[in-house]
């Protein structure tokens, strides 16, 4: 068992989780993650590593089935069935060039790790983060510690550019110019990204998130293509070059579940609050 | 005056398939202590005895057998465990009759000894009645080993490393230590509690299990080497081979590692009340005629499918799967649809797998496994429906330690080389063996690669020869 040392709401549905753990930090990589398990039958789970040190690792998740429901309900104290890691491969490091990184949801944290190596590596960081309104944005005084430039859209207007994430890609490149586009959040929000970038010709690396189970190289569930070839998220990945992800697939093995995720959390709140 | 030979196995007692196609219960009851007295008593006890040939980690087979047929099941225990860690898994799991039964002396007129069915018999035997004294373990080196997997060779060797006075570490990526026996062969063939408990024997001994650790990643063999003097890798399968036909990623097509880690690692078919969730399919196609494909098949029907076709390129005759598999999966009602090879998944508009296409073989020359080659029988193709497709044709081996280790040979197949009479890797102080060096292979051959690089690496312990 590893011990919570904190879980916290950073806004509606996201929350921040910080284990014990003494290890993981020792060859931690930014674009890596973890696998998380709530309790003895619970599901295995890859969630972002967003920070280590020698005592901890952190890890940001959003609440949406049983799994994550088990996590939101942890208090610092409590203790989780599994922690391993770190695991994928971690995210390709470039020196001295332009990139934009783009986050939504729980990948506005996940950017974390990454723009601070970007930064560390000497290269030109702009770092967007997106939401549907202003309350559902966090961490941008973290965030923009390691950004040279700093931008935030909301689809309502509530704060920054108004709007999605495409409209804002296309004049941004067009004005500022990119050597690569980097981008964490769910799979809709990597997919418009990748579309936008597409036709102005920027590489794009996407952090996917396909179902796990093992997460180190054995079941296979976690089949991506990716020009043309199967690759496996949790050894090849979770990054790939978003101009080459069949989107079709990926999208389609990501409801594999749904019926099945849906019944397991009304199981759930049904033990758990009768 | 020569004793009268019984010419038939003393048989084994089973669920009925019906009943038990519809729970996870263990299929044979094993044998009585009378039953197993009896069919000890048909071993002839031969001077020179070849089945100990047959056997990957050299048991005594004639004498762990006269124990039992004198009625000391402690002996008999005692005498397995001095060369198999494992004896409950192994009379259960192990290929006997390619193995130690089928040189069996009375196997050239008769049916051979149930050499199987009496280990099996004398581990659950000790399950009943208490375990024996614990080993007496020689005093310590001051050498330190790491194991990498605790699966049945990793377990192997760290029997016969503890035994010989060495400090044991085991590193374990999953939740659970056991490797393929728990995420891979379902609970109706081996007991999930029977590994924990072998596990805990060796826990017992003195070896240090730590899970939730991936060796490759969490730390490197380069790292671990800076504390250990010896590795050995039985990190075992690795990523699921398909058939790259079209259809192939969609829903409901699983490859047989994640369709049993599931059920079995996970307790899918525990689902709600455990969390991982698996199709229950109704008319359920599985690819592949091994073991596993056994296995998987089995567990469809278990999970409610109302069909389940195993569905094999070659005939009958070149089924890899033992006898014994075939025959239950028949009795429970499996439908085998041989000289049939998949070409095509078609999906619905949700991208589930609806129908399957595949096309009658018919078997040729033989090629290079010595098997006739199986040749497609052209305009012979045909579309049924089907709602889940496990596909069981193999695998390679585990990828992250070859992808993080430097300096060890790594062959085509992604396997990890050895030389063959030590389980020497490339690598200074590193072994490895079974799947991770064979790709797919069976629970008592990586036993053996174990118990090779054991011996091997206890020398270079001793003398610090490499």
């Amino acid at each position: 068992m590893y011990r919570v040392l904190k879980r916290e709401l950073i806004v509606p549905n996201i929350h921040l989780l910080v284990v014990e753990s003494d290890i993981i930090h020792k060859n931690a990589q930014a674009g890596e993650f973890v696998v998380v398990r709530a309790d003895e039958k619970g599901e295995r789970i890859p969630l972002n590593l967003i920070d280590w040190d020698k005592e901890s690792v952190s890890m940001l998740f959003m609440e949406v089935g049983t799994s994550t429901s088990k996590l939101a309900a942890l208090k610092s104290g409590d203790a989780i069935a599994t922690l391993a890691g770190p695991l994928g491969k971690p995210t390709e490091i470039v020196e001295g060039k332009k990139i934009v990184c783009l986050g939504g949801c729980y990948g506005i944290g996940a950017l974390y790790p990454v723009i601070r190596m970007f930064k560390e590596k000497k290269n030109y960081v702009t770092t967007i983060i997106e939401g549907r309104s202003d309350y559902l944005l966090y961490w941008q005084d973290r965030l923009k510690k390691y950004s040279d430039e700093f931008y935030e859209i909301t689809r309502d207007g509530s704060k920054g550019f108004t709007g999605h994430v495409n409209d804002f890609l296309v004049d941004h490149i067009k004005e500022k110019g990119a050597d690569l586009v980097y981008v964490q959040g769910c799979t809709y929000l990597t997919y418009l990204a990748s579309q936008t970038t597409r036709p102005l010709n920027v590489k794009t690396i996407v952090g996917l998130n396909p179902i796990m189970v093992d997460a180190t190289g054995m079941c296979g569930v976690c089949r991506v293509i990716v020009g043309g070839e199967t690759k496996f998220g949790c050894v090849d990945g979770p990054e790939f070059d978003g101009h080459q992800v069949d989107w079709d697939t990926l999208l389609a093995r990501r409801r594999i579940y749904l019926g099945e995720e849906r019944y397991s959390l009304s199981f759930y709140e049904c033990e758990r609050y009768g | 005056m020569a004793k009268k030979i019984v010419p038939n196995k003393t048989p084994m007692r089973e669920q009925p398939p019906k009943e038990r196609a519809k729970n996870y219960d263990e299929v044979p009851y094993g044998y009585s202590e009378k039953e197993a007295m009896q069919e000890a008593s048909r071993c002839l006890q031969c001077k020179k005895p070849i089945c100990i040939k047959g056997c990957p980690v050299e048991i005594d087979i004639p004498g762990f057998i006269r124990f039992i047929a004198e009625g000391n099941f402690r002996g008999a225990i005692e005498k397995l465990k001095e060369k198999n860690v494992l004896p409950a898994v192994c009379g259960r799991v192990c290929p006997q009759e390619d193995q130690c039964e089928k040189i069996c002396v009375l196997a050239k007129k008769f049916e051979p000894v149930a050499i199987g069915r009496l280990e099996r018999f004398a581990a659950d035997w000790e399950r009943a009645h208490g375990e024996s004294s614990m080993p007496k373990i020689p005093r310590s080196t001051g050498k330190k080993v790491a194991i990498i997997g605790a699966g049945p060779g990793g377990l192997t060797v760290a029997g016969d490393m503890i035994m010989q006075g060495h400090a044991v570490t085991i590193f374990e990526a999953l939740h659970k230590p056991g490797g393929v026996l728990v995420y891979g062969i379902p609970e109706f063939r081996l007991p999930k509690a029977i590994v924990y408990r072998e596990v805990d024997y060796l826990i017992k001994c003195g070896v240090t299990l730590i899970v939730d650790f991936i060796v490759g990643k969490t730390a490197t063999i380069d790292q671990l080497l800076e504390d250990f003097d010896a590795i050995y890798i039985g990190t075992g399968a690795g990523l699921p081979w398909f058939m790259n036909i079209p259809g192939e990623n969609l829903n409901g097509v699983y490859s047989a590692n994640e369709y049993l880690t599931r059920s079995n690692l996970m307790k899918a078919y525990l689902f709600p009340e455990y969390d991982t969730p698996i199709v229950r399919g109704k008319r359920v196609a599985v690819i592949g005629g091994g073991n596993v494909a056994m296995d998987c098949a089995r567990t469809a029907l278990r999970l409610g499918a109302d069909e389940v076709h195993n569905v094999y390129r070659r005939s009958r005759k070149e089924m890899p799967a033992r006898e014994e598999e075939i025959h239950h999966a028949k009795e429970e009602g499996i439908i085998f649809d041989i000289l049939t090879l998949p070409v095509k998944y078609i999906g619905d508009k949700r991208d589930w797998v609806k129908e399957m296409e595949c096309i009658k073989m018919k078997l040729g020359e033989p090629d290079a496994s010595g098997r006739r080659r199986p040749v497609p029988i052209e305009g012979s193709n045909f579309i049924t429906p089907i709602d889940t497709v496990v596909c069981a044709i193999g695998q390679s081996p585990n990828p992250l330690i070859p992808q993080t280790t430097s300096d060890l040979k790594i062959g085509k197949w992604g396997n990890i080389e050895v030389a063959s009479e030590t389980g020497k890797t490339s690598k200074k102080g590193c072994w490895a063996g079974g799947d991770v060096v064979r790709g797919g292979a069976t629970v008592i051959l990586a036993m053996g690669d174990g118990r090779v690089a054991a011996t091997s690496m206890d020398e270079y312990l001793k003398t610090g020869v490499w």
